[in-house]
Formats: structure tokens, C-alpha cells, sequence
């Protein structure tokens, strides 16, 4: 710091001419460059893709239609777009509740002065460094129906083995589960955080009011707490909707399209089925949802957090 | 009193120990897998009978984990050089100027960290091909980079505002520094909590990044460590020792890299997520 003011001073009498600052230019050209790389992989090909969305291309041809509203027509009259959006706020919304309610959990008990709790939370927040694509692969081990860890537990007490990831009816709650299991520890971290910024002097004037523990947590934790819930639930209904790596390691989408989100069914339209046009449509649709469900995410729990 | 505190204590320390065992089990599944002969079938709960490090050898010759590292490596170091530098240069202006353009473009980069780059695949593929950048280190950094970009600048702009004295970048201009002078010789370097912070953010993700790869890094030689293991997985289906091995091989830097700087990752990871 020192060094700073003295050669301030020492350019201040060589050049006093300039002490008039000149009038405040936006400097824009500083965001220049951070903006032509966004623009060109980011906002240029979004607008390009609503544009695409009108065609028939096929993906590698140089030749396409406009098709009009066809394809939207066809994405709206499609089963496999609902039970793909479905799935979708299924991993969106499933996996914000549970992430949520046990990260709270998680924080209450470590928060507690116990043994072992350094060596819990590492545990708990490890997985958020690993790869999600190493995670489904690490909980493949634990559920595929060859030699998996689940079936050898069931055979072990007399037990059918089950192919819980062949199975459509719950592969979908599988996934939940795995993305949870990765990311519980940003929410229990975040919590965390937010249990230690509440001052001790609330709990101590609500026991002298004799509150119980539940009162306490409804009365003064959970208000407090607003900031850090809405930050967890905006970031974790983001990451869910646009799950991808998890999927694509457990079951690849199937069997059929039974767990296949938004973003793997995009995947397979254009790499698998040649249906391009197509999978831009998916992709404006994609957008438009997650942005209508984030959004209303995000002012719903701002508003809340106003009201505690 | 006392001793219903104790008890109490006790309760929670086993509540704990069981949630820390819960946790444990996938990380146990995948070390017996991988540390047992490709002949044994007994059930993975049950530890190997002698420890058999074979399959990571094998692993990392037939995964093609070494030059995936370097491949990872290279890409992850420089989209994360490119969003310090630009990034933090961008958010300058925003942060400091508060002139309806800069609020315009403070907007549009922030509305753009809620639209998956994702969902505009299709142009995007489209593009690369058209422009000549498939299988290039090049097309990997600048998606990164125009991925992370608008959580960077978001960081950095709060930051500049509330942490940063105007003072200081007033006296450097009454001497006759330039913007850009000023900007890095006397703000960059007191940014750097910030800089530490969006270094982890963007390291842990782009090193796992797995989508941008298997689009735009088809080629073997381009293959990152995420794409080098799930074709590894696709050809050793029956093989999951081999794939376990990988697995572990895989994660062991972020993982040994996390355990010795733990603190950081969590204040980097959790201030990002936080204003973010």
C-alpha cells in the first residue's frame, strides 16, 4: 500500500494537468471480449436454433425446408414430449425437495458440537467434485441388475433380484436419488453457513421465554434461514432441469425414453435420430420452461423472504 | 441436566456416524469392484480376499486416461486463465459505471446464467462444423469460457462494489494511469478471494465437463477424461473391475486435490453458489 501513495505523489507534481477527471465514458470496450465470446457461443446460436426450429433439417445435409409451425405442431402432439418434461420437473423438482429438506437436515445435526463431524461433512460434500458422469457410473456398480451391490444385499436375505434401473416405473426416482447424493453437500454447506450467521442472543431470549426447541426452529431459525432456502432452491431446480451426465451413465435415457430428460432427449433427436429441426424445437422448449420455472422460483422465495 | 445433554450428545454422534456410514457405501462399492480379479463374483459388500491392483494398470492403458489427462488439463487451465482475465476486466465497468449501457449488458449476461448453453445444441454443432473448430482445444476453451462467463462477471462486480475503495483508482487516475493500467495494476490484485473463488468454481466444472466434450471432442485423440471413460464403459460392460479402476483413476486429482485444500474448495464452491 505504501508504495502505492508514493508514487502518487511522485506523479502528482510531475503531472498536474490531468486532476480534472474527464466526464465518466461506460468503458464498454473492457466487455468486449467476454461478450463476442458469449454472443457467438451463447446468444447466436440460441436465435439461430428458433429460427432452425421452423425447418425439417436433418443435421448434416446442406439442404432444408421451412416448415413452418410443423414442428412445434408435431413437438405438441408428441407423448414422448410430455413424458420428457415430466421427467423432467420430476429431477428438477424431486430432487430440489430432497436436496433441500435433508442439506437442512444435515447442517441442524452438524452444526451440534459432535465427534466426527469434520470427517461427515467431507464425506458428505465430496461427491460435489466428482464428476456427475463418474457418480452415475459409482451408483451403477450399486444398482445394475448384473452384480450389482443392491441385488447381491437381496440375494443375501433370500430376496428376488430386481432391475430397478430397467424398471420405468422408478428408474426416474433413481436418478433423483443420485443427484441428490452428489449435491446434498452445497446445500448443507450453504446452510450451514446460514445457521452460523444467526446470533446466539435469539435462542437464548426465546428459552428464557421458555420456547421449545420445535418453536424455536419454526420461530427464529427457519425466518433467518429464508436467504440460504432461496439460494438452495433456485440452484438446485437450475442443475436438476437440465440433468444430463447422471442419465446418460445409469440408463441412457431408456428402457425406450422412460428416463430420458429434456436435454438427453434433445441428444438422441439430433446425434441418434437425425432429426435436427426437430431437436431445435425441443431446445426452445427446453429453454422456455427452464426459464418460466426458475423465474418463478426465484420471485417466489425473494418475495418470502421479504415477508420473514 | 448434565446428563441429558450427554445423552442427547450421544444420540446425535450415532445419528451422525450413520448418515457418515450412508455416504460411504457407493465410495466402498466401487473400491471393492475395482480392487478385485476380473474372475471373482462374490458380492461386492465383501472386501477382496487379497488386494489385486492389476485392473488399474490395465485401466490406464486401455482408457486412454493419460493423454485424456493432459487433454482435460490443457483446457481446463486455459478457459480458466480467459475468464480471470476477461471477466474480471468486464465486470470492471459494470460495477463501477453505472451508465444505461453497461446496465443493459450487466442484464443480458446475468439473464443468460439461467438458459442452459445447452439448449441451443443444434446451432451450436451447426456452427462449430461450419467454422472448422470440431476437435479442437480451441472450441472446447471458448464454450467453457462463454459458459462460465456470466457467473464470472457476476462474482467479480459484486465484489468490485462492495469490497473494492473507489479511492484508490481515482488517485492511480490523477496520475495519468489508463483504465486499463489502473484496472490491473491496482484493482486485479485485490481481487483475489474473488479470483480464488471463480478459479475452484470454474476448474470443478470444467474439469467434469462432459457434454460440450463428447460434442465437439468426438475425435480419440481430443477425448477428455470424462469422455475417454464412458467409451472405456461403453466396450467393458461385463467388465466393471475394469471400469471401477477407471472410475477411481478418473476422480483421484480432483479428489486428492479437494482433500488438501478442502477450505478453499468449500468457501470457493459455496460464495459462488451463494451469490449466484
Amino acid at each position: 500500500m505504501s508504495e502505492i501513495v508514493t508514487e502518487t505523489e511522485y506523479t502528482v507534481t510531475k503531472k498536474p494537468r490531468k486532476l480534472k477527471v474527464k466526464k465518466q465514458t461506460s468503458l464498454w470496450w473492457m466487455y468486449l471480449p467476454s461478450f463476442a465470446v458469449v454472443f457467438l457461443f451463447i446468444l447466436y446460436p440460441f436465435f439461430n436454433g428458433i429460427q432452425l426450429s421452423f425447418t425439417n433439417w436433418n443435421g448434416f445435409s446442406q439442404e432444408y425446408d421451412h416448415v413452418g409451425f410443423d414442428q412445434y405442431k408435431r413437438l405438441f402432439a408428441d407423448p414422448t414430449t410430455w413424458l420428457v418434461v415430466k421427467n423432467t420437473l420430476l429431477y428438477g423438482i424431486g430432487s430440489t425437495i430432497l436436496q433441500n429438506v435433508l442439506g437442512l437436515l444435515y447442517a441442524l445435526l452438524l452444526n451440534q458440537s459432535i465427534k466426527m463431524k469434520a470427517v461427515t461433512r467431507t464425506v458428505i460434500y465430496l461427491p460435489v467434485i466428482i464428476s456427475p458422469l463418474i457418480m452415475g457410473y459409482i451408483w451403477y456398480f450399486f444398482f445394475s441388475f448384473q452384480g450389482g451391490a443392491l441385488n447381491d444385499a437381496l440375494q443375501f436375505f433370500g430376496l428376488e433380484k430386481i432391475n430397478v434401473l430397467g424398471n420405468p416405473e422408478f428408474n426416474t426416482w433413481i436418478i433423483v436419488f443420485v443427484n441428490t447424493y452428489q449435491y446434498v453437500g452445497i446445500a448443507m454447506i450453504i446452510y450451514l453457513a446460514g445457521l452460523q450467521s444467526i446470533s446466539k442472543d435469539f435462542y437464548e431470549a426465546a428459552q428464557i421465554d421458555g420456547a421449545s426447541s420445535l418453536q424455536q426452529f419454526k420461530n427464529i431459525t427457519l425466518p433467518l434461514l429464508m436467504p440460504s432456502i432461496t439460494i438452495n432452491m433456485v440452484l438446485n431446480i437450475i442443475g436438476g432441469l437440465k440433468l444430463f451426465d447422471v442419465i446418460i451413465a445409469l440408463t441412457g435415457g431408456g428402457p425406450g425414453n422412460a428416463s430420458q430428460s429434456m436435454s438427453t432427449f434433445m441428444y438422441d433427436l439430433y446425434f441418434k435420430r437425425q432429426d435436427a429441426g426437430y431437436a431445435a424445437t425441443q431446445g426452445v422448449f427446453m429453454a422456455i420452461i427452464i426459464l418460466v420455472i426458475s423465474l418463478a422460483a426465484l420471485v417466489y422465495f425473494k418475495r418470502k423472504e421479504i415477508e420473514a | 441436566m448434565e446428563y441429558l445433554n450427554k445423552k442427547k450428545k450421544h444420540l446425535l454422534t450415532g445419528v451422525s456416524i450413520l448418515v457418515l456410514l450412508f455416504h460411504i457405501i457407493p465410495f466402498y462399492i466401487m473400491a471393492t469392484t475395482a480392487l478385485k480379479a476380473k474372475g471373482d463374483f462374490s458380492s461386492k459388500w465383501v472386501f477382496p480376499k487379497e488386494l489385486n491392483f492389476q485392473n488399474f494398470s490395465e485401466a490406464w492403458q486401455t482408457a486412454n486416461l493419460g493423454p485424456s489427462f493432459i487433454n482435460t488439463l490443457i483446457i481446463t487451465g486455459c478457459s480458466a486463465v480467459l475468464l480471470i482475465f476477461f471477466g474480471s476486466m468486464a465486470a470492471y465497468p459494470m460495477a463501477r459505471r453505472k451508465t444505461t449501457l453497461n446496465k443493459i449488458f450487466y442484464f443480458v449476461f446475468i439473464a443468460i446464467m439461467i438458459i442452459p448453453p445447452l439448449t441451443a445444441l443444434v446451432p451450436l454443432y451447426k456452427m462449430v462444423v461450419n467454422i472448422g473448430m470440431m476437435n479442437t482445444y480451441e472450441v472446447a476453451i471458448l464454450n467453457n469460457v462463454a459458459a462460465f462467463m456470466p457467473l464470472t462477471i457476476f462474482l467479480y462486480a459484486g465484489f468490485i462494489r462492495s469490497t473494492i475503495p473507489k479511492e484508490l483508482e481515482e488517485a492511480a487516475k490523477i496520475d495519468g494511469a489508463s483504465t486499463l493500467g489502473t484496472f490491473f495494476r491496482i484493482v486485479f490484485p485485490l481481487l483475489k478471494p474473488v479470483t480464488a473463488s471463480v478459479l475452484i468454481i470454474a476448474c470443478v466444472f470444467i474439469w467434469n465437463d462432459y457434454q460440450f466434450a463428447i460434442f465437439f471432442l468426438q475425435d480419440k485423440s481430443m477425448h477428455t477424461v470424462t469422455v475417454s471413460l464412458a467409451s472405456f464403459f461403453g466396450q467393458n460392460q461385463n467388465h466393471l473391475n475394469l471400469v471401477a479402476a477407471a472410475a477411481i483413476l478418473a476422480m483421484l486429482p480432483m479428489t486428492i486435490l479437494f482433500l488438501f485444500l478442502q477450505k478453499y474448495f468449500i468457501a470457493g464452491l459455496s460464495s459462488g453458489s451463494v451469490k449466484g
